[in-house]
């Protein structure tokens, strides 16, 4: 005997997959004009990385109130890891653990978008390019705009340097905070350095191929496709209290202002960093 | 006497008696034209063209008075009709194959405006100057924004004939605006055409039962319906709007979204395959390096300036594109009505196999 209510479950889930295979093949969905693809996040995206941020890293969050529930704010955090999945397990954070599933809207370096596929899966979710007239618009639009100053720095920085905050380049974020009057929210990711230990960069390799860096990890490349297998890190991310610009409104066109937020903003994160990793001893731990 | 320009607010605010228009032997020319002539406040329209209209739009130029000249020879002749306002509408969007190519496409659109901007120039009467341009103004690069503003200065120089012809009538129509302050310049930077009719380059590339795309690339495109382009150039003419406006209809499509709406295949194509296509002769299947440029980095513009200035919105890129797939629908190889059959044949398939299941179980 089949039991009525498991079949109708099923059936329901058949139906809903083939009307968005008919939504998706015949082009009705909407997309924003970055080129955000909402249903594509939701439905594709968000679901292969919440396993990841889940059953692989084990992620936990920590002050996830200090995210505002609307309205626009930048969300500044540190990055690592060689690969930036820090940001994209970020988003799956805003989404998932936040009350409002708050979208976090990626800020990608100009090589992001050159890349043919990647581009367009940036673009498709959410992501555009770190520049200013981009974020100013996503702010005005009550985003939540997520960015890492750090920029490669960050991520291609040596495993003996981890947990240390790179310059944070001219403050260009700081500035389109200032002028939308958004706040920013500093953020402490702790975890994305030992994913993939960098020993060592290949230059001469790097710029054969036009990347900003070759890693050199203890499995990569020497394990081969296999070595791109991240290491299953114990995961923290942390929200720190919001800063809020409008104090400074005035001053965002003034060099000084503008670097003193930004190294505000980036003392505040370091000492997030020092704080998280002691609540976490062992980087593997369960 | 002619009336002298610079008058009050009142002045510069009235609907100019004398209008010139360039390129009235094609559609947008010739019925914008013919708009602006059924207005009972202009008392004269010219018309303007390097060819003679076809007979198709001759019923349209019936109150305009057509002259044939080539803009390329100088624009002498249009000094003395006492113009108030003219309209630049003589720029190609792609070479014409039967009319000398790209390198003639080139000189109506760069020579000619330079001609007839130093004609311009030669007009005391002349209070309002209308150019039509494009989004291709912006460039192509990978640093850009993703929506432009017209504040947005290019980064790079396109690979295409005609966004480059852009920023040189650009460059002219800032220079007349520096030695003419008087006149209000109006700068349309319109996205592509589209409406019922596939006539232009793109829309016919698009209307293909397979259009090719660029492998790994989805770009974000928009469009403006003519219809509401006819209108923004109607009230360009008639009112004062002084400076360059993003003409576009609101949001975007990609263009992977705009091929399934319109029941197409896309066909990708590795870049530089398709480069190659664009470059070679005059281009394979109609593809110049302007759709390569559009087809990589795609093209989003902001029109909150236009929508401000002119009190009117166009319809949305969507809807207009909506039109196109109407009219189009012959050349269609998977339509809507296809895939939600196949959806229901599988949905039913499924719940016969459960109702036989069922019967078994019992």
């Amino acid at each position: 005997m089949t039991v009525p209510e498991v079949d109708d479950e099923f059936d329901e889930r058949v139906a809903a997959g083939l009307a968005f295979l008919r939504r998706r093949l015949s082009g009705q969905y909407q997309i924003d004009e970055f080129g955000f693809d909402p249903e594509l996040t939701e439905q594709v995206f968000q679901p292969v990385l919440r396993q990841l941020y889940r059953r692989w890293f084990r992620t936990e969050v920590i002050d996830v109130k200090n995210l505002p529930a609307e309205g626009g704010a930048l969300v500044v955090g540190n990055h690592s890891g060689t690969v930036a999945l820090d940001a994209l397990m970020l988003s799956v954070a805003c989404h998932d653990e936040h009350p409002a599933h708050r979208y976090l809207r990626l800020l990608g370096a100009d090589f992001v978008f050159r890349m043919p596929f990647v581009s367009e899966l940036a673009r498709k979710s959410g992501a555009t390019l770190a520049c200013n007239p981009d974020v100013e618009r996503l702010l005005n639009a009550e985003e939540l705009v997520g960015v890492f100053p750090e920029g490669f720095k960050g991520v291609g920085k040596r495993f003996a340097d981890r947990y240390k905050l790179q310059r944070f380049g001219r403050g260009g974020f700081v500035s389109a905070a200032l002028r939308t009057g958004k706040p920013i929210v500093p953020v402490a990711i702790v975890g994305a350095e030992e994913i993939y230990p960098l020993l060592g960069n290949i230059k001469p390799l790097a710029r054969l191929i036009g990347t900003p860096y070759f890693p050199v990890t203890p499995t990569f490349p020497w394990l081969g496709p296999l070595g791109l297998v991240p290491l299953p890190s114990k995961w923290l991310i942390r929200f720190g209290e919001p800063i809020h610009t409008t104090p400074y409104a005035d001053g965002a066109d003034d060099p000084a202002v503008v670097f003193n937020l930004a190294d505000q903003v980036r003392e505040t994160i370091q000492t997030m960093l020092h704080e998280t990793l002691e609540l976490r001893p062992d980087p593997f731990a369960a | 006497m002619i009336a002298v320009a610079n008058g009050s607010a009142a002045d510069r605010a009235r609907a100019p008696r004398v209008v010139i228009v360039t390129g009235v032997s094609r559609f947008l020319g010739a019925t914008i034209a013919a708009r602006i002539a059924a207005d009972p406040r202009v008392h004269k329209v010219v018309g303007v063209d390097r060819a003679d209209p076809p007979a198709e739009l001759a019923p349209l130029l019936r109150d305009v008075a057509v002259r044939r000249v080539d803009l390329t020879d100088g624009a002498s002749s249009l000094v003395k009709l006492g113009a108030e306002a003219l309209v630049h509408l003589a720029v190609m969007s792609s070479p014409d194959p039967e009319g000398g190519g790209r390198a003639a496409m080139k000189d109506q659109n760069v020579i000619g405006t330079l001609q007839l901007l130093a004609a311009c120039q030669q007009m005391p009467s002349l209070r309002r100057l209308v150019v039509r341009s494009s989004t291709a103004a912006y460039g192509v690069s990978f640093r850009d924004p993703a929506v432009f503003t017209e504040d947005t200065e290019p980064r790079d120089v396109p690979r295409g004939g005609y966004g480059r012809d852009i920023l040189d009538i650009e460059s002219y129509v800032r220079g007349f605006r520096r030695r003419r302050p008087g006149v209000t310049t109006t700068v349309l930077r319109f996205a592509p055409f589209i409406g019922p009719q596939a006539d232009t380059a793109l829309l016919k590339f698009l209307a293909r039962p397979a259009v090719p795309t660029v492998l790994g690339r989805d770009p974000r495109l928009q469009f403006i319906h003519v219809d509401d382009a006819l209108e923004i150039l109607r009230r360009s003419v008639l009112e004062d709007h002084q400076g360059t406006f993003n003409v576009a209809g609101p949001g975007t499509l990609t263009l992977s979204q705009a091929v399934r709406r319109s029941g197409r295949i896309a066909l990708p194509v590795l870049e530089p395959a398709m480069h190659a296509a664009a470059s070679f002769g005059r281009g394979v299947a109609g593809l110049s390096l302007d759709q390569v440029d559009l087809f990589v980095h795609g093209r989003v513009v902001d029109t909150a300036r236009l929508v401000r200035e002119y009190g009117f919105t166009p319809r949305s890129t969507a809807d207009a594109f909506d039109d196109f797939v109407h009219a189009q629908k012959p050349g269609a190889v998977i339509t809507p009505a296809l895939v939600a059959a196949a959806e229901q044949r599988m949905l039913d398939m499924i719940r016969s196999v459960r109702e036989k299941q069922g019967r078994a179980g019992r």
